[in-house]
């Protein structure tokens, strides 16, 4: 993974202390709050429902052990002893006080890290393909270009104060595990008729009020334009973008109104003026950043091992988290491994201090000390041999984070809502952790197979509601929390908006109407489909008459 | 308003002429785009200094063919949170090369001095005079600089490969396109 070097290190310091500069000047009445809300929200600081709020970026979604030791510390340290895993892979800290924020900046740059542009509006933590570097059916690292990314965009002097929130996603893999599709820019990496590998450039994707799947304004870009692009793209929505309305203010607003052939006009004009200055980067800059993501050295593994196919055949339950918690590795004789942050009953993406101590452990035991973080709350060992496997479930068993749900009905996505968060209008995690009690039989999930639910409590749509395959939106009216179904929706290269089902169900009736919907397709399901598959072929209508036919 | 260059509060010695206002013919005067364009050949014939006003919207590009004829460009923060006169400065300076005094107005803060410096900005207009006395921290508090920019300071990618580069490989090797 990337290390700094002391250029990468002073900047993070010098950023700690210019923020704790400015809490000393905010505390002392010298920045008013309108003033200082831009410059803490750029190191991360959120005012929430009952305290500050500590976002830190997790870079691409790599973590190292003692990163995540450290996180650890910080969580004991400035805050109730645990932390939430969010779906832009970073981690948020919910109780933490401003006067000791610099402080937890601090301890975070000591281990090369930051919370620098996880909020404002301003280009955001860019986020990858969890399982980047290793899946099998990559075709190049999206790490490089995300670091690269990374630091072209860290206090980019241009686009510090953009219209709006900035969020940029990158896959080197043809299946879509990150989303791109609703990002404010997504990239996918693909090789053309001449085998060069470049980057499918789609803009304007995004979730919130106006839920919007990216247009492709670039089919092929080759990669060492990256940079060059993105500040292109940058200018014209900086420049563009709409300033008076904030609902509109996103880069999907102007793509919408200008068109995406309009938009891919007004890009490639000026990126025809950029193109061969240096915003690029030259070749041995590219070189360095590639040779931290060549890979680690594994150990040679026997692509067959006896004693992990006895433990498959003779363990039910093994087998089991085998088939949805590990994935396909390049490298023979590995596996990557998920650890499932949705046990039945907990709220989705929480993790304690003892957890990420103990994970940290088994990372450096059984991974080559590396963790990913996933954008659907969970976490990921990248690099297990096969032949540790079963003692590594046993572990994660251990710690319960061996729930065998991934990507199954109850690995549900949901923000943290009106728990804790100001702008919600529902509660997201109670009906999350009512979801996952209710279909807490793993047979059952089994059975019900591929189906994600993800939950927002507000138009916001932090839970990504829109692109679940079932989605609920949690509204509030006169008083009361209620949760609007869309069905159909999907965040994977195949992405869709889902639709809105009917009138919104009570608190107390939409777990029923969950599982009402689950009825629904496990009676209408042919040989083989998945719940998206039936729901294509049959359409609304068997799932809202069995929904509303008491009503 | 107090007007700082080179860290220092300056004289100001240009008058910021109003849309409906007379141009003053004998001293350093500011005039809207709108006025550039509708008295373009009296206010090219002018000997005092000449600056333009440009509002966010106004596109850099409208007067890049004029800009021989200003001294001085004055762009605009609304809001301190509005960044478009970010874009403006950068294009004025790195793509038509304009020498001249950029000056930032309206709601120009402290926090910003530096990012504003980075894009081209060499005079900033501010509320009061103190924000002097922070100018010299401001500009050097962070000292690494990723991105290539209208202030020509060194960037990372250049300090990390500058000894690299003298030392051990020659110069072709290094520029030979990626």
């Amino acid at each position: 993974m990337y290390l700094y070097d002391e250029f990468d290190q002073r900047f993070v310091d010098q950023r700690v202390e210019q923020f704790r500069d400015q809490v000393r000047r905010r505390l002392e009445g010298e920045l008013s709050e309108d003033e200082f809300k831009p410059l803490r929200l750029m190191n991360g600081l959120y005012l929430q429902l009952h305290a500050y709020m500590l976002r830190v970026a997790i870079p691409y979604g790599t973590l190292s052990a003692p990163q995540l030791r450290q996180l650890a510390l910080i969580a004991r340290k400035y805050d109730r002893g645990y932390g939430h895993f969010t779906t832009r892979q970073n981690i948020q800290f919910n109780w933490i006080k401003l006067e000791d924020a610099p402080d937890a900046l601090a301890d975070l740059a000591r281990v090369q890290m930051h919370a620098l542009q996880t909020s404002g509006n301003c280009i955001r933590n860019t986020t990858a393909d969890q399982y980047a570097g290793v899946a099998a059916d990559e075709i190049e690292d999206p790490r490089i270009y995300c670091e690269m990314i990374r630091q072209w965009s860290s206090i980019h002097p241009e686009f510090s104060f953009l219209p709006r929130k900035f969020k940029i996603a990158v896959t080197g893999a043809p299946n879509d595990r990150a989303a791109v599709r609703v990002h404010d820019i997504g990239l996918r990496m693909h090789r053309n008729g001449e085998g060069e590998t470049g980057f499918e450039v789609m803009v304007g994707g995004g979730l919130g009020r106006t839920p919007m799947i990216a247009k492709t304004i670039r089919k092929f870009l080759p990669k060492q334009h990256l940079l060059s692009y993105l500040e292109a793209i940058l200018r014209v929505y900086n420049l563009a973008g709409r300033r008076d309305n904030l609902y509109k203010a996103r880069i999907k607003i102007l793509v919408h109104e200008i068109g995406a052939a309009e938009m891919a006009r007004r890009v490639e004009a000026e990126w025809a003026e950029i193109r061969d200055t240096a915003v690029d980067l030259p070749a041995a800059e590219v070189a360095r950043i590639a040779d931290f993501f060549a890979g680690p050295a594994y150990a040679p593994q026997p692509a067959f091992v006896p004693e992990f196919e006895a433990a498959r055949r003779s363990g039910a339950d093994f087998a089991r988290w085998l088939r949805t918690n590990t994935a396909a590795h390049k490298q023979p004789g590995h596996a990557i491994v998920n650890l499932s942050l949705k046990p039945a009953g907990k709220p989705p993406g929480d993790v304690s201090a003892a957890q990420m101590e103990a994970i940290a452990d088994l990372a450096e035991r059984y991974s080559l000390g590396e963790i990913r973080v996933a954008h659907e709350q969970n976490l990921v060992l990248p690099h297990v041999a096969l032949r540790d496997l079963h003692a590594l479930w046993q572990a994660l068993d251990a710690l319960g984070l061996a729930t065998a749900n991934i990507g199954l009905i109850s690995d549900i996505i949901a923000c943290p809502g009106m728990d804790y968060c100001a702008l919600a209008t529902a509660r997201s995690i109670p009906i999350a952790q009512r979801i996952s009690e209710r279909f807490h039989d793993l047979a059952r999930a089994h059975d019900i197979g591929g189906l994600t639910i993800n939950i927002s409590g507000c138009i916001n749509a932090c839970g990504h509601h829109h692109v679940g395959h079932i989605g609920l939106l949690g509204v509030d009216k006169a008083g009361e929390e209620f949760y609007q179904l869309t069905l159909g929706g999907r965040a994977d290269q195949d992405a869709a908006v889902g639709a809105i089902i009917g009138p919104a169900f009570s608190s107390d009736t939409v777990v029923d109407a969950v599982e009402t919907v689950v009825d629904t397709y496990l009676a209408l399901r042919r040989q083989g489909e998945r719940f998206l598959d039936t729901y294509r072929r049959v359409g609304q209508t068997p799932f809202k008459e069995k929904l509303y036919a008491a009503h | 308003m107090p007007l700082i260059k080179e860290g220092r509060i300056a004289a100001d010695l240009w008058v910021s002429v109003a849309e409906d206002e007379a141009v003053p013919a004998d001293r350093p005067a500011i005039v809207g785009l709108r006025r550039w364009q509708a008295e373009t050949a009296t206010l090219r014939a002018r000997i005092a200094p000449l600056g333009i006003r440009l509002k966010n919207n106004d596109a850099v590009a409208d007067i890049a063919g004029d800009l021989d004829r200003f001294e001085l460009v004055a762009l605009e923060f609304p809001k301190f949170t509005d960044g478009r006169a970010y874009s403006q400065a950068r294009l004025l300076r790195e793509r038509h090369g304009f020498p001249g005094e950029i000056r930032a107005t309206g709601q120009v803060l402290r926090d910003q001095f530096q990012i504003m410096h980075r894009c081209g900005f060499d005079a900033f207009q501010v509320a009061d005079a103190g924000a002097a006395e922070g100018w010299v921290q401001a500009l050097q508090e962070i000292g690494v600089r990723y991105q290539e920019a209208a202030d020509g300071s060194a960037t990372v990618r250049e300090l990390r490969h500058r000894a690299a580069r003298s030392l051990m490989w020659p110069q072709a090797e290094v520029t030979a396109a990626w």
